[in-house]
């Protein structure tokens, strides 16, 4: 165990390198003139204060620790484009595959926004109410709740949990947001199947850039499952900067997968701002299979007695992909446990992050952290930053933290292939037993077959794609603390 | 035509030649053992017969049922009948132990041109030699060969054995680091297995396995070279003498 103290209240001055400032400022522009009629006084004041956020901060540098490793310099320079609505046109059979068997019900966006034709409602389980935000927000301004959603609430949730202030891309997406999902489980609901939200980028022709907001409210004692699902049709280069916000009731029990399978093209920034109450019970799942640049950020708040969370991940790299996974754990109150683990895979030149911070405040005794990154290297040119920053300012903490950084092990794979299995499935078996081990933190049964099928197919492909031989006397790190930790002042 | 034909071969590890010319003709139905002492080559040999990549063949050449062994790689050996017991089975963590091996049949199977065999199909008989060999049934859902003891580790390759059904099958001093107990059941594995269409390869550095297993032929083996071979009595004369004589012998073979 470590720990460091932080000093915090003095802000690190950023560089701005928005390269094309004029992109997002004309997009706002049109926004605003858009929503005037629509948007209540609040959200407009939220827009506000998120664009002048964003505007004075720009995108961050590689000078800004909390982007040390992630070089943002190629996204900065493209002119995205907000997109038309309407203007392409998805048919339901082109997504048919990448829905999920036995959701309970699936919302389809397509560049950002909800596209009814293509989702699936049914009959919604009871205790679910499920729209997309945009129709929320306008039929609370009209008055007249459409079928299945309750547009009260939003105020009181949205934008109050993850924060403009501290974030850029959360600035932006804030000041920029058309839609996104509104789910509220209603008190003691149990849905027992997942809920989809597919978020499809389709070319256009133009740079899109998108920014998918989503409130999910878990009344107390509620349970249900989400799944965020980020996919392309096509192989455009396309920008999604997410927000999601999740409310976890006293003792309520929630689940969120996060899906990024986008094109190899892809800019993918996703921030999920978890707030649990007492005793409340959330894990985080994030699947990154695909996507070009790609930053994951969690950020739990434990802010109630004894709750507890799951971080839990598999990033999945190949190429040239870049996944970076930014977690930040905050306990606020006592007696609160949170658990991540993170398990990479790299191949090729992809490169991966791992930053896990914990901040233990003041009042937050009895907590108990622990972090795990796991990492499989397959290439001599992959490479992976791992770092942890534990900010403890209480005295009866325990918080535990490790790494790790191997190959995949010559002898096994002999094993393997010396009782009959060819080559490429002792590969396959030996990517799938790492990967496994988040699988099994997986605990709705839907959600994890869903997750295995995804997790499967790509690991075939970079079994497949292998033609190197392995070392013969692999290095072998596993197993070993690696010494890369740095702490920080 | 015999099952096992090594004619002179070499192998070297890391540019090191570990076997210097090694010939031997193991029959069907027979039992060969190979004794020597540390570092003379047993393993390697064992290995190189497994078609492990990491050991480099420099000369000769090895039939398998009249095919060229060499030219294989381990999952085509392994197909062809070859199976090694390993000296220190390795732990797989995050793959099932029954899975495995049913994935390991079912590639057999599947290159023989045979079906497959569902779960139900297989636990039955996987049950069974887990029974003979009187494993626990808990080790079957346990990842393969992590947090087994040495004696299970060693079971577990027999039980592998028993249901891969080789024609030739190497055993890598699978006696070492046994109790008296688990080398009876290990070795109760191994005679029912004796057949008329099964070769056996042991190789071992005591005699005290041969107690067990009755063996057809015992070769010594010194400094990557077959230096004496002889009857089951040759075990039983090393165990007196030790492998000084052996030794001395090829020596005095080599001024000769």
């Amino acid at each position: 165990m470590s720990s460091t103290l932080k000093h915090s209240g003095s802000e690190k001055v950023m560089a701005t390198v928005t390269g094309r400032p004029n992109t997002y400022l004309e997009a706002y522009g049109e926004l605003i003139a858009e929503r005037l009629e629509r948007d209540p006084v609040w959200l407009r004041q939220l827009r506000e204060d998120a664009w002048t956020r964003f505007h004075a901060k720009g995108f961050p540098t590689t000078h800004d620790e909390d982007w040390r490793f992630t070089n943002l310099a190629a996204m900065a320079k493209i002119s995205f484009q907000r997109p038309v609505k309407g203007s392409v046109s998805v048919s339901s059979g082109e997504i048919e595959s990448f829905r999920v068997p036995a959701a309970a019900c699936q919302l389809v966006f397509v560049n950002g926004h909800f596209a009814p034709a293509l989702s699936e409602m049914g009959s919604l389980p009871k205790g679910l109410e499920i729209c997309s935000l945009e129709s929320a927000i306008d039929c609370g301004m009209v008055g007249a709740a459409p079928e299945g959603c309750a547009s009260d609430g939003i105020e009181q949730h949205l934008g109050r949990y993850a924060d403009v202030r501290r974030d850029v891309f959360t600035a932006l997406n804030s000041a920029l947001w058309e839609d996104g999902a509104y789910v509220r489980i209603r008190r003691g609901a149990n849905i027992s199947q997942p809920i989809h939200l597919l978020y499809v980028s389709a070319g256009s022709g133009a740079e899109i850039m998108t920014h998918p907001r989503t409130l999910i409210v878990a009344e107390p004692t509620s349970h249900a499952a989400v799944i965020e699902d980020y996919v392309s049709l096509g192989s455009e280069v396309a920008f999604s900067n997410a927000v999601t916000e999740l409310v976890a009731g006293q003792d309520a029990v929630v689940s969120h997968y996060l899906v990024e399978r986008e094109n190899l093209a892809a800019f993918n920034v996703s921030t999920l701002r978890l707030e649990q109450a007492r005793g409340a019970n959330v894990s985080s799942h994030s699947i990154l299979l695909g996507g070009g640049l790609v930053r994951n950020n969690v950020h739990p708040v434990l802010s109630g007695d004894g709750a507890e969370c799951l971080i839990n991940g598999l990033f999945v790299g190949a190429g040239t992909q870049h996944l970076d996974n930014y977690m930040l754990v905050e306990h606020a109150q006592p007696q609160c446990g949170s658990r991540q683990f993170y398990n990479g895979i790299l191949d090729g030149s992809a490169r991966g992050v791992f930053h896990g911070r914990i901040v233990v405040h003041k009042d937050a005794q009895k907590t108990d952290a622990k972090q795990t990154n796991r990492n499989l290297l397959l290439s001599d040119n992959a490479r992976i930053d791992t770092k942890p920053q534990l900010e403890i300012y209480a005295d009866d903490v325990k918080c535990t933290h490790g790494a790790t950084i191997g190959q995949i092990e010559e002898e096994q794979l002999f094993y393997l292939r010396s009782r009959g299995i060819d080559e490429i499935s002792a590969r396959n078996t030996l990517l799938y037993a790492f990967a496994a081990e988040c699988l099994d933190r997986m605990h709705e049964p839907a959600a994890r077959e869903f997750a295995e099928g995804l997790i499967r197919e790509r690991l075939t492909e970079l079994a497949r794609n292998r033609n190197t031989v392995v070392p013969s006397a692999p290095a072998t790190e596993e197993g070993e603390e690696v010494q890369r930790w740095e702490e920080v002042r | 035509m015999a099952l096992l034909e090594i004619q002179d071969l070499h192998a070297s590890v890391d540019g090191h030649e570990i076997l210097k010319g090694v010939n031997l003709t193991v029959n069907a139905g027979e039992v060969h053992s190979i004794m020597g002492p540390n570092g003379s080559g047993k393993s390697t040999l064992a290995a190189v017969l497994a078609r492990r990549e990491t050991y480099e063949v420099t000369g000769g050449r090895v039939l398998l049922d009249g095919k060229d062994l060499l030219e294989m790689k381990p999952e085509e050996a392994a197909c062809e009948g070859v199976f090694l017991a390993f000296q220190y089975p390795v732990e797989i963590p995050g793959i099932g132990n029954a899975y495995f091996l049913r994935s390991a049949l079912n590639a057999i199977r599947k290159y023989r041109g045979e079906d497959e065999l569902d779960a139900m199909d297989f636990l039955p008989v996987y049950k069974e030699h887990m029974k003979l060999l009187e494993m626990d049934e808990k080790l079957m859902n346990r990842s393969v060969n992590e947090g087994f003891s040495g004696g299970e580790k060693k079971r577990n390759e027999i039980l592998q054995m028993a249901v891969l059904q080789p024609k030739l099958a190497i055993l890598d001093e699978t006696d070492s680091g046994l109790d008296i107990d688990a080398l009876r059941i290990v070795a109760q594995g191994v005679n029912a297995m004796r057949s008329p269409d099964r070769g056996f390869l042991v190789i071992t550095h005591y005699q005290r396995l041969l107690d067990y297993i009755a063996t057809d032929f015992v070769h010594v083996l010194v400094d990557g070279k077959i230096v004496r071979s002889g009857g089951p009595e040759l075990a039983l004369e090393l165990e007196d003498t030790g492998y000084g004589s052996a030794e001395a012998n090829a020596a005095a073979a080599l001024q000769a």
